[in-house]
């Protein structure tokens, strides 16, 4: 009953997204107020009808209901409660779910935070987020259903996919689809905004904190998959350029790109037409990222061919959404063209500058993703495009970059003087320089040219960002002022000092680390970077779903006890593969990373121990952007009253 | 306990059979070589897993014949055309540069001019606009409010 009960509320769900998509459009194109104001209880309505679905398809996990073909495939009675929940995701049926409720969630917070916008203008950033959800309650329903019953039911499902038995699992594709699904409401504020031919800063204003609570979410969902991909794939990597981690790096680059383009529209009136495209492309590039990775093309384009229906219906649905917007923009384009002029040494330059390098090094990792699939389609034989041609390709578009993260917010907005900025930054810039070529002398011959560029950018980042932080308390009064600047000051620091440890961390640990793969006996001791690694056998353990051998390795530095780790060969009992649980020993400067490999006969068995030093600065930095984001969104220039902010905004 | 265990233990026990020791190099120079060459390689039969950590059965053969060939001291050029003549281009992550690939190892580069030759055109409008047309009182009223804010920005 209960599958049925959540089936009956996704087509409930269905019929309401068909009212708040056309009922609050029409109202705002005929002045009708009362058809305007639906679109508050529509959104609600429709959050608990999703909410309901959702549910009930969690019920269905939690009582072992493998009479839904979708619970059958993705759980099994040993599997414990926590991972049936999470389950609920763990497939393409069940994630469309999450992202029907996630999407739900953040339409509601639309019309919550959004009661001091004029009416028409809500109503039509509702209406959109209505048709987006349209077409994936549509989508869902109708090629996607989680719903759909196995008959006979079978006694035992086939279980979870081991790989997503983990606690990072559970959270990072949440946190990757409130990334994804954030950007529909900067899509939906554009489109809005095409709608009524107004480009205006006050657009740019309210889009300013959607857009950052995106990014900060896809921020941490990217990066809790990297730290996932690390500890629990075995090997130690933390980033490989796969299919599946480009597409949700694409809409990152975008969205990081339309941050920055937004502060432009919102602070001086221009790049309109390129923040709407950005805002356009962002959400495009989710739906690339949420699509590909379900549907399988990503790996094989021949996904596609074995089920043309989603195939088709998915092509339409994206064509739909990029196509209207741009046919609107089309439209309204002689109305939306800005005015604005700015002298060539400006901040909109460098912001031009930073848009230029982000958006090309999306479309670098875009081609890149596709370029595979395309060639094997045209039959044209296959290749690998892999983290070779990336890195080759990223990483000199990304150090121009990180060089005007650091001038950037030097620079005056419309004209800037070009010997004062001199003055005020030759120190910071002359330090990061000499600080790395002392490090260069030090470790002549042990590293390449890159490793200094790098470190002399995360350098020069911290500085300016530090001097920034600085110069503004002092002209606020010192400590005192600390309260007087905005958040958004605060978060724009701390998200590039972010980038700078991570740089850090990069640069660092591909530079620096040792990894070892090796045979040894029970007895046997290692040395990797002063760790003296002595292996004493394996033991058996037991887990609730699967049975492990467990190696034991005593870790010793200069004939002191540091620690005992013990990577685990796991098997889980119903889908019979083997997996590999890495154990770690970290700390802030180095991580110590064992796994256990394969038994070669008489005790001895393959392990691999690799020293990695500053691996955790790649997440701690991304981390601080996080942070960056949220102390962004607080700022409480965002809070804003009615009938403020029309034009220029309020000033703050 | 025990009993449970049994039937992973014969399992992994059974895979000796199978299993090699780790290729390792006397010569930390071929290791090196050795490492950096197996990264740049595919496993083919792997979900995206480069030869130096996958646990397959091929990428274990392929692991052995690179170690054989970079003790033979063969150059990598001609243990790259070996396995490219028995495996095809997929199994190179670094894609060879042919006339089929030229749009993928040129594409960003050519993407970068474009963007830079338009933002270029787009700033010379913007900086000569500034100069032909004077603001309206209304707009200049507005940019005061704008640049006013930046004191707080």
């Amino acid at each position: 009953m209960i599958p049925e009960l959540g089936n009956l509320a996704l087509s409930l769900a269905l019929a309401v997204a068909v009212v708040l998509s056309l009922v609050p459009l029409a109202g705002s194109l005929r002045g009708n107020s009362a058809w305007m104001t639906v679109a508050h209880p529509a959104s609600m309505v429709l959050l608990l009808l999703l909410m309901l679905a959702y549910a009930c398809l969690s019920w269905a996990f939690v009582t072992h209901d493998f009479s839904v073909l979708y619970v059958a495939n993705n759980s099994h009675t040993e599997l414990p409660l926590v991972y049936r929940l999470t389950a609920v995701w763990g497939g393409h049926e069940g994630s469309l779910l999450l992202w029907l409720v996630m999407l739900g969630g953040w339409t509601v917070a639309v019309s919550v935070f959004s009661r001091a916008l004029p009416g028409v203008f809500t109503a039509r950033v509702l209406a959109v987020l209505g048709m987006v959800c349209l077409g994936f309650i549509a989508f869902t329903l109708f090629t996607s259903n989680p719903f759909e019953r196995l008959f006979p039911a079978p006694a035992e499902g086939t279980d979870l996919n081991p790989l997503l038995q983990d606690p990072g699992m559970v959270i990072h594709p949440p946190l990757l689809y409130m990334g994804y699904v954030g950007f529909a409401v900067a899509y939906a504020l554009a489109v809005a905004a095409l709608i009524g031919g107004r480009l205006d800063s006050a657009w740019a204003r309210w889009s300013r904190p959607w857009t950052t609570a995106a990014w900060l979410f896809l921020t941490a969902g990217i990066a809790l998959g990297s730290w996932w991909a690390y500890y629990e794939l075995g090997w130690g990597g933390w980033w490989f350029w796969d299919p599946v981690e480009n597409a949700s790096f694409l809409p990152w680059l975008v969205g990081t790109a339309l941050i920055h383009s937004l502060a432009v529209t919102e602070k001086r009136g221009a790049f309109k037409v390129w923040t709407v495209l950005l805002a356009i492309s962002a959400f495009a590039l989710s739906l690339l990222g949420t699509f590909l990775v379900r549907s399988g093309v990503l790996t094989s384009v021949h996904a596609f061919a074995t089920d043309p229906e989603r195939g088709a219906f998915l092509l339409g649905f994206f064509v739909l959404a990029v196509g209207v917007p741009l046919l609107l923009y089309a439209w309204r384009a002689p109305r939306v063209r800005s005015v604005v002029s700015f002298d060539l040494f400006s901040r909109e330059t460098l912001m031009l500058a930073n848009n230029v390098f982000l958006v090309t090094a999306a479309a670098a990792v875009l081609l890149g993703t596709l370029y595979p699939l395309i060639m094997d389609a045209l039959g044209q034989g296959r290749i690998s495009v892999g983290p070779p041609y990336f890195e080759a390709v990223f990483v000199p578009l990304m150090l121009p970059l990180l060089l005007l993260v650091g001038l950037g917010h030097w620079v005056a907005w419309k004209r800037a003087d070009a010997a004062a900025l001199a003055r005020q930054l030759w120190l910071a810039f002359t330090t990061a320089v000499a600080f790395s070529a002392i490090l260069m002398l030090w470790l002549w011959g042990q590293a390449g040219l890159l490793v200094f560029v790098g470190l002399f950018m995360a350098l020069w980042i911290v500085l300016s960002s530090g001097l920034a932080v600085f110069e503004r308390l002092r002209r606020h009064g010192g400590w005192r002022g600390l309260r007087r600047i905005p958040g958004g000051f605060y978060g724009m620091h701390l998200a590039h000092v972010g980038v700078a440890v991570l740089v850090v961390g990069v640069t660092v640990v591909s530079t620096f680390e040792t990894e070892r793969h090796v045979r040894m006996m029970p007895g046997d001791t290692l040395e990797v970077s002063g760790y003296a690694f002595r292996f004493d056998g394996v033991r058996e353990v037991a887990g609730p779903n699967f049975d492990a051998i467990e190696g034991v390795l005593h870790v010793e530095r200069k004939g002191r006890y540091v620690t005992t780790l013990t990577p685990q060969k796991r098997y889980y009992r119903v889908q019979r593969e083997p997996m590999t649980q890495a154990s770690r020993h970290p700390r802030p400067w180095r991580d110590l990373f064992t796994a256990l490999g394969e038994p070669l006969g008489g005790g001895a068995w393959t392990l691999r121990i690799h020293f990695k030093p500053m691996v955790h600065w790649i997440w701690a930095g991304a981390g601080l952007m996080v942070l960056g984001g949220l102390l962004a969104i607080s700022d409480r220039r965002y809070r804003i009253r009615r009938r403020s902010g029309r034009e220029g905004g309020e000033p703050a | 306990m025990k009993v449970i265990l049994l039937p992973l233990l014969m399992l992994l026990l059974a895979a000796p059979l199978l299993a090699a020791a780790p290729e390792e190099f006397d010569d930390p120079a071929k290791q090196a070589r050795y490492d950096s060459m197996l990264r740049e390689m595919r496993c083919l039969v792997c979900q995206n897993e480069s030869l130096a950590e996958s646990p397959a059965e091929l990428a274990r053969d392929l692991r052995r014949e690179v170690a054989r060939m970079i003790r033979e001291d063969k150059p990598d050029a001609e243990i790259r055309a070996f396995l490219i003549e028995r495996y095809g281009d997929y199994v190179l992550y670094r894609p060879p540069l042919r006339a089929d690939t030229l749009a993928l190892w040129l594409g960003p580069f050519v993407i970068l001019l474009l963007a830079l030759i338009g933002a270029a055109f787009y700033l010379r409008r913007r900086s000569r606009g500034h100069k032909e047309t004077p603001l309206d009182p209304a707009e200049r009223a507005r940019l005061k409010r704008l640049l006013g804010e930046d004191e707080t920005s």
